[in-house]
């Protein structure tokens, strides 16, 4: 099935969510894709508890606070969320339509494309060696899927997050476990730290410090992981190794769309943000133009003018009449709809 | 004040630092080959540096916040720290240091 709307805004950090009032405002309907399971992205990912102090009136807000607040204020929009998915491919159909299929599966065709994406898509941070992308999936997981294949399994978990912790808490169920860390302090939730040293006493599973330092390919279907500690070496021969080091961000698949990029950067011009493609937008940090700054203020600023060309696209027989939200009756009645 | 960074070529460049700025800010403008993903709130450990060891004594000790970060890094060493954690001073004219692998 094909979902349709107007514009598909891809990220729902700070800039997608504001794009969805700025549309809104001119009648235009909004779906939003991000690769997150929940709408902010870097600053309800990265910092949601620390202070932003450059948004326009607000002296001191949090990064959670920012997106909570700006979802209440998009809320009349009825914007839809496609969270939890990445756009692997777009294409321009004969209605000069653009369609966007999701990771998940989904379909959904629109006027434009908005892409909002910041940095680009959060992904786990990978380990950095050469050599070892024919084993990914295969002896190393980064976000482990299907439990089912980790049974009684020598497991090597890396990490000192609540990630790395509760895999090897549910894990010490079904397989032998070893958790490495690069020092004896984690940053987890207390429950489930002393659940972890618990298992360790109850020799459940074993717990070490060290760092990664390389793997080898023992082409039995096994791999060596050799690891440091100051200046000790340990290797541990393992069916899996489970690295958790947290999210980075990367471009992703939208690099291959065709779009005049400069160092990973999307080019726009600076009268409608639009992309060496027409229909296609870049607003916030992902853009470059002579002069820009990675503000949320300058996103908020590029998303306003965006959606000006936009209108042009979603309704071409249409006037623009520029209004404002204080004076326009209609506008009243769309923002307290709920 | 004048701080020495090797990048991880190998090659040596002399930066001039302000002591407005933290050692990410002014290794970013420089266009040197460092992330600094989330612009410098401790959040993200891609403006990883090694501080040489004559220096290292010298800095504000890593915080709770710093120490916790540094876990989602590779090859992290005795004298690792986030640059964007390091608030330039006077008395770090001269400051030397290498930028971790990626």
């Amino acid at each position: 099935m094909i979902e349709k709307t107007d514009v598909i805004i891809i990220g729902a950090g700070p800039v997608g969510l504001f794009s969805i009032f700025e549309l809104g405002l001119l009648n235009i309907s909004c779906h939003v894709i991000d690769n997150l399971d929940k709408p902010g992205g870097q600053c309800a990912e990265l910092y949601p508890e620390k202070p932003i102090y450059d948004i326009p009136s607000r002296i001191s807000i949090t990064g959670q606070e920012l997106t909570d607040d700006l979802l209440s204020q998009v809320k009349p929009f009825k914007p839809v969320y496609h969270l939890s998915q990445q756009v692997e491919k777009i294409a321009k159909l004969d209605s000069n339509d653009w369609l966007v299929e999701t990771s998940m599966n989904k379909s959904i065709q629109a006027k434009c494309i908005v892409i909002a994406a910041g940095a680009g898509s959060f992904v786990p941070r990978k380990i950095p060696l050469k050599n070892i992308n024919h084993l990914e999936e295969k002896n190393i997981i980064y976000a482990v899927r299907d439990k089912s294949i980790l049974e009684d399994k020598e497991i090597l978990i890396l990490g000192g997050g609540d990630s790395a912790l509760d895999w090897t808490n549910e894990l010490s169920k079904v397989a032998n476990v070893t958790l490495m860390h690069r020092r004896k302090e984690f940053k987890a939730s207390p429950d489930t730290v002393s659940k972890m040293f618990q298992l360790q006493t109850d020799k459940k599973i074993n717990f070490f410090l060290g760092q990664i330092e390389n793997i080898e390919d023992l082409n039995n279907g096994k791999i060596n992981v050799i690891t440091k500690n100051n200046n000790e070496t340990k290797s541990f021969e393992v069916d899996f190794l489970l690295p958790f080091f947290g999210l980075k961000m990367e471009l992703g698949p939208i690099a291959n769309w065709g779009l005049n990029l400069e160092e990973n950067l999307i080019k726009v011009d600076t009268e409608k943000f639009e992309t060496s493609v027409p229909s296609i937008f870049a607003i916030g940090d992902i853009n470059t133009y002579p002069g820009k700054l990675k503000l949320i203020l300058s996103g908020f600023h590029e998303s306003a003018l965006m959606a000006q060309q936009c209108f042009k696209y979603c309704f071409p027989d249409k006037k623009n009449i520029f209004r404002y939200t204080t004076s326009s009756k209609d506008l009243h009645k769309k923002l307290t709809s709920l | 004040m004048k701080i020495t960074v090797t990048d991880r070529d190998g090659n040596k460049k002399i930066l001039e630092g302000d002591t407005n700025n933290t050692l990410m800010e002014i290794i970013r403008d420089e266009n040197l080959e460092i992330e600094a993903a989330c612009g410098g709130c401790c959040a993200c450990a891609t403006c990883h540096v090694y501080v040489d060891d004559k220096w290292i004594d010298k800095l504000e000790p890593k915080d709770d916040d710093e120490e916790s970060m540094l876990d989602q890094a590779f090859y992290v060493k005795k004298n690792s720290r986030l640059s964007c954690q390091i608030q330039l001073s006077e008395d770090l004219d001269g400051l030397e240091l290498e930028l971790a692998p990626e």
